[in-house]
């Protein structure tokens, strides 16, 4: 019997670090996360407790060089940590995502050296948090049509308007907001405790409910020109971020995957109707054949894009590729594991609706899968089919 | 303080083991394998104690070339250099295995030696005692406290029904039980610190076998729960069954 979710040995390709830090990740995700994120779940918090231990793990800034307090590792290794924290929760991939990929990385890429060496190693360590605000209330696909704005004083930047659906918005001491300014879009880091910045966190969620989600609100709102990122220019800007972090979520999401198809095909073996385990009906069987398949395909586009990643070819419509299709695919299974946990499966004693009800949120950030079909449709035809 | 870490690869507690056809080993073909999570305790304690006193923490592993990875794990944890017995399998006879280690922990002159009270595949509780006897020195084990004063060292140990408590000096010999301390998960960091450490291989003539496995056999399937009632008329006949049949009170 084939166990666990790596069908073709995929897995035995990896290197003797890579195999361990995917371990790691693994064990810290089983033994310490996994026993709490039922109750975390039901109360709509993320388990703040773990900050530390995330940073300890060295899970923030795992691309950025050790000297601003990074890992200074490869995508593919970053790829793989993102796969096994999905595997907990996407909530807690998509803190990982969040401080790597939209906070650690614009400093890092965009920052001045003194915002690096002030901010990097902070946020390294989990003693700070970081949130980006891009989406507004009315702005979400179509970021460029964004109202915020930073008007230009003696003094340096006044900030108004809001952004909307924002991870960690609520529990981030340093925001990353971009807004428009009379010389095209710029990135600023928005202290908390800044006068006129206030954040809100978004009740009523039925996804992503371990993970915090607010709305930022700027009225006249001072930002100092030592908190713009200055080497940031226009929508490429917060697109890279975007890019960075949708590379993670596709392996998170085949993570995600990995949890839901385990623990049907243990459900299965395990429950017993008309006299025998339900793995042995060939409609159940069909249902994990196919999501074990899927996986094995997801895994496959997560391996070459890593290695495109890491020789710095990855193209953003390839990235668009293994996100639109390793969420869409993940989602797909979620519900198939469901439907095979049937009336076990709608309750969290069990993993799998967590999974399915976090995949809707992934579905549609960081670019929703309709938007990633154009991406890639636009990348393949010349033809922009956007507007 | 110049403590050595004796580690042994042993497989994932998750693992559903298979065994060989002819019963006398597990089959490895599709097993992770971990480092004993005894061991575990074993190279948190050595690597606190260095950072609490200075020194250096050896790890010293024996067996095939796939031991290296228990090895690593243990270097990503804090170990700094680390020795590879390398033979074709891990012994049966836990006295060969013994042997083998005793001959390198000699050379190395440790203040300490640290190693799990056991590991969970053959679960034979021995090497710590045997390693006391074969170096002459104090050998205490199923420890959960150690506690080290200069040259003095106080540990705490489960015994059936109760604690003892045990001075002695270095060096010696501690073998390490759930509750020693939390081990540390292997940050990114220091498993790329570990990538960087050099293993050295030596090649070991073990003695021959003494003791050899039979055979392995699985656990009997667990037999179907019972369910006696419920509510508190079912008392008395659970209470029964409980004495007579479980045999448990
Ligand atoms: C839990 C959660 C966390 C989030 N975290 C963050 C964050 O940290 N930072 C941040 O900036 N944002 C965040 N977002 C926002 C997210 O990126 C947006 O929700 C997303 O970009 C979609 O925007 P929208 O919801 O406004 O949908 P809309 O843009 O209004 O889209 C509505 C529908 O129309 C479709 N559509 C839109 N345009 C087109 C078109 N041209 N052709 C075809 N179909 C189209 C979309 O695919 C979608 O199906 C988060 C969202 C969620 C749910």
């Amino acid at each position: 019997m084939v166990e666990g979710s790596d069908f073709l040995g995929i897995f035995n390709r990896l290197s003797e670090e890579e195999r361990l830090v995917m371990q790691t990740v693994r064990d810290f995700v089983r033994e310490q996360y996994l026993p709490v994120i039922r109750e975390y779940h039901a109360r709509g918090e993320f388990p703040m407790q773990f900050v530390p231990q995330l940073g300890e793990l060295g899970l923030f800034g795992i691309t950025v060089p050790e000297e601003y307090g990074g890992a200074g590792l490869s995508y593919f290794i970053y790829g793989l940590a993102m796969q096994e924290l999905e595997r907990g929760d996407s909530g807690l991939r998509s803190f990982a995502s969040v401080q790597n990929s939209l906070v650690m990385y614009p400093i890092y890429r965009y920052g001045s050296e003194e915002q690096k060496k002030k901010w990097l190693p902070l946020l390294a360590g989990g003693e700070k948090i970081g949130c980006f605000g891009l989406t507004e209330p009315d702005h979400g696909s179509d970021p460029g049509a964004m109202e915020t704005r930073a008007q230009k004083t003696d003094a340096g930047w006044l900030l108004n308007g809001a952004k909307m659906w924002i991870t960690n918005g609520s529990i981030a001491d340093v925001a990353v907001v971009w807004a428009k300014t009379d010389a095209g879009i710029n990135g600023f880091l928005v202290e908390k405790g800044t006068a006129g910045f206030t954040a809100n966190k978004i009740k009523g969620k039925f996804s992503l409910r371990a993970s915090d989600t607010g709305e930022l609100v700027f009225e006249d709102c001072e930002i100092p020109e030592e908190n713009r990122l200055p080497l940031a220019k226009g929508l490429r800007a917060p697109l890279s971020c975007l890019n960075e972090a949708r590379y993670g979520i596709a392996w998170g999401a085949i993570g995600a995957a990995m949890a839901c198809y385990e623990e049907a095909r243990d459900y299965a073996l395990s429950r017993v109707q008309f006299g025998r385990p339900i793995a042995g009906f060939q409609l159940v069987q069909e249902k994990l054949v196919e999501m074990l398949t899927e996986i094995t395909k997801g895994l496959l586009l997560n391996f070459q894009v890593g290695k495109l990643k890491d020789m710095g070819t990855a193209k953003h419509y390839h990235i668009s590729m293994v996100k639109r299709n390793n969420v869409h695919q993940a989602l797909q299974i979620a519900r198939s594991a469901r439907s095979i946990l049937a009336a076990n499966g709608i309750t969290d004693e069990y993993q799998t609706i967590r999974h399915m009800l976090n995949l809707e949120s992934v579905y549609t950030y960081e670019g929703t899968h309709d938007i990633h079909t154009l991406i890639i449709g636009e990348s393949i035809t010349g033809l922009s089919a956007f507007r | 303080m110049n403590i050595a870490v004796c580690v042994k690869q042993t497989p994932d507690t998750e693992t559903r083991i298979k065994l060989t056809e002819d019963q006398k080993r597990v089959d490895e073909s599709d097993i992770n394998f971990i480092l004993n999570p005894y061991d575990e305790f074993a190279v948190e304690q050595a690597v606190r104690l260095k950072e609490a006193h200075g020194g250096e923490v050896t790890v010293i592993s024996l067996g095939p070339d796939r031991v290296k990875t228990a090895i690593r794990t243990a270097l990503a944890m804090g170990g700094d250099r680390a020795i590879h017995l390398k033979t074709e399998k891990h012994p049966d006879d836990p006295l060969v295995t013994a042997k083998a280690l005793a001959s390198v922990l000699k050379e190395g002159n440790y203040d300490l030696i640290l190693l799990g009270k056991q590991a969970i595949d053959d679960d034979h509780n021995q090497m710590p005692s045997i390693l006391g006897a074969l170096l002459d020195i104090p050998a205490v084990t199923v420890v959960i406290k150690l506690e080290v004063d200069g040259n003095k060292l106080t540990a705490e140990r489960e015994i059936d029904g109760g604690h003892e408590i045990l001075e002695f000096s270095m060096p010696a010999i501690i073998g390490a039980q759930r509750g020693l301390n939390e081990p540390r998960y292997p940050s990114l960091k220091g498993i790329m610190r570990a990538k960087k450490i050099q293993i050295e291989e030596r090649e070991v003539a073990t003695e021959p076998e003494q003791l050899k496995v039979e055979s392995l056999q699985y656990p009997p399937p667990k037999s179907p729960g019972k369910i006696v009632g419920d509510s508190a008329d079912a008392v008395p006949e659970l209470l029964r069954l409980l004495h007579e049949e479980a045999k448990v009170l």
